[in-house]
């Protein structure tokens, strides 16, 4: 059975970004498994722009940021394999794939990184009542049609859920000629970034409709209407509120999911709030040698910092790869308190930290002004003030390698709404 | 004097920015993270500007359509005429990411460039 070094599942941004710093730290004898015809992922289809400026410094409509790591990579001779689907994994790094060329094949690593990304949620999560006909699209499934393969799904559209994807169809859509009737969000807030809402709803003056949500769908072999009604606290439809559209398409863009079955069924310990692998500082899994990132980790909003963290867990895999072996000594957790969902990375080694960590994290409701406290046990690390949080927006807090090794106590981090 | 609140659309940041006007005289700009924040606000008020982008066909082609965009943005109040010029191109593979499809755009000044490479099928 051939043996690599380090293999890459997925070729999107968080793969290439892994791929190249593994190759800049020397670590030749690699591969990335790409089950698509080009190397890029999602970002090939989000032709919309502002991508890259962390990164780059510049302004890039997503294939364009693709096409910046594709050609790193290229240039550092990384070896991809298009058009290939891992079809499992196991514990002990053996991963079994499929293409047509060679067909069936295992192969083992001595590190894997897992870059999968993520899928969407469809209808069936949702319950929407009413007929199934065609037109019901998730907000990425027509973004594809659109803008890869050159199909506009729907002439009147209606979009459940403020996700940014829904957000920037509405736009295109608009652009493209059809006709976007309405946005509806369940939650009381939108979970776009607000930019999103600035440039794709209300320069186009489409309405967003907050606590509300489809509660009906009409037509039998293509959609023809749906209804949607105001929801209360309980997110119920409050009866009397509904109203109707003439719609013949409606993309749901309600929601992201790590793309989670391989680690799943090579038994790695899964986080229940990001649905993606429990990571430590190094970003390794609770599988020896198997590390993980981008939004097979936890769904991101700014691919910039998918590739930051795919470099991250890619030092990590480096490290375990020098030394043939983890991380030393034990471990600290590392939890989400009060008005957090959830932290990446979960816990840290302060024998043997991994240098300053940047923890990812999300709070649970809109904070106009909140403050951040990260503590451990009874000594509080950090305090800083935040405005305007929003849990469409990703926050991050770095604890310095020097406060980690000095680390005895579980790790908290908090953000607490101040009345202004 | 008017208080406007806008939020920067330049990247995923989303600064809220803070423009305090008298008439059509802008007296400061706050919020901004980047000097961009503080051209964008400046824009906004006057005349609101997008970058566009979109797809043109493309002939022998990996894919049926080429993602474009524009090298600057463009006024917003003009991107439905933009659009009617962009769905009349029809480019050949191979394209090269940057390569220049359409010379100012309805006389926007902003070219229009092939948002990504592609090869010959």
């Amino acid at each position: 059975m051939r043996n690599y070094q380090a293999v890459i599942i997925g070729g999107g941004s968080a793969g290439l970004s892994a791929a190249v710093t593994l190759k800049k730290n020397g670590i030749e004898d690699i591969v990335v498994i790409e089950k698509d015809m080009e190397p890029g992922g999602i970002l090939e289809q989000c032709i919309h722009n502002g991508f890259g400026l962390q990164t780059f410094k510049e302004q890039l409509s997503g294939p364009a940021y693709a096409e910046r790591y594709v050609r790193m990579a290229r240039e550092l001779n990384v070896d991809i394999k298009l058009n290939t689907m891992v079809t499992k994994l196991t514990a002990d790094r053996h991963i079994s794939y499929v293409n047509p060329s060679e067909g069936a094949v295992t192969v083992s690593a001595d590190a894997v990184i897992l870059a999968v990304g993520c899928y969407e949620r469809a209808r069936g999560a949702i319950n929407i009542t009413g007929t199934r006909p065609a037109g019901v699209y998730t907000a990425g499934q027509a973004q594809r049609y659109l803008n890869i393969e050159g199909y506009l799904v729907g002439k009147k559209v209606f979009i459940l859920g403020s996700g940014d994807i829904g957000l920037i169809m509405a736009r295109r859509m608009t652009l493209e000629g059809a006709e976007v009737l309405g946005v509806a969000e369940i939650m009381p807030y939108s979970n776009g970034l607000p930019r999103n809402i600035k440039q794709c709803l209300e320069d186009f003056g489409i309405p967003l409709y907050l606590s509300h949500t489809v509660t009906k769908t009409y037509g039998r072999d293509r959609l023809e209407g749906i209804d949607i009604a105001q929801v209360g606290p309980d997110r119920n439809p409050i009866e009397g509120t509904t109203q109707h559209f003439d719609v013949d398409t409606l993309l749901l863009s309600v929601g992201l999911i790590p793309e989670n079955h391989l680690a799943d069924e090579a038994g790695i310990r899964m986080d229940p709030v990001t649905r993606g692998p429990v990571v430590d500082d190094y970003y390794m899994t609770s599988a020896d040698g198997i590390f993980a990132c981008g939004n097979g980790l936890h769904v991101h909003d700014l691919v910039d910092f998918v590739s930051l963290q795919a470099e991250r867990a890619a030092l990590g895999a480096v490290k375990y790869l020098q030394r043939e072996g983890k991380a030393r000594g034990n471990t600290i957790k590392v939890r989400p308190g009060e008005g957090v969902s959830y932290t990446v990375p979960a816990c840290v080694h302060p024998e043997d930290p991994s240098g300053n960590v940047e923890f990812f994290f999300r709070v649970r409701k809109p904070m106009d002004e909140a403050v951040l406290e990260i503590r451990s046990g009874d000594k509080v690390l950090r305090t800083l003030k935040k405005r305007k949080l929003m849990p469409s927006e990703m926050e991050r807090a770095l604890i310095t390698e020097k406060e980690i090794a000095a680390l005895r106590e579980e790790v908290t981090i908090a953000v607490r709404e101040v009345q202004a | 004097m008017i208080t406007k609140e806008l939020i920067c659309v330049n990247c995923p940041m989303g600064c809220r920015l803070k423009v305090e006007m008298e008439g059509k005289e802008i007296l400061s700009i706050t919020g901004n993270t980047c000097p961009r924040g503080a051209e964008y606000a400046a824009q906004e008020c006057v005349r609101p500007m997008r970058i566009l982008t979109s797809t043109v066909k493309i002939d022998h082609g990996t894919h049926r359509v080429l993602p474009v965009i524009t090298d600057k943005a463009i006024p917003l109040d003009l991107m439905f005429k933009a659009m009617d010029e962009v769905r009349t191109v029809r480019v050949t593979a191979p394209v090269a990411e940057g390569q220049v499809l359409v010379h100012d755009l309805i006389g926007s000044g902003a070219d229009l460039i092939a948002s990504r490479s592609m090869e010959k099928n």
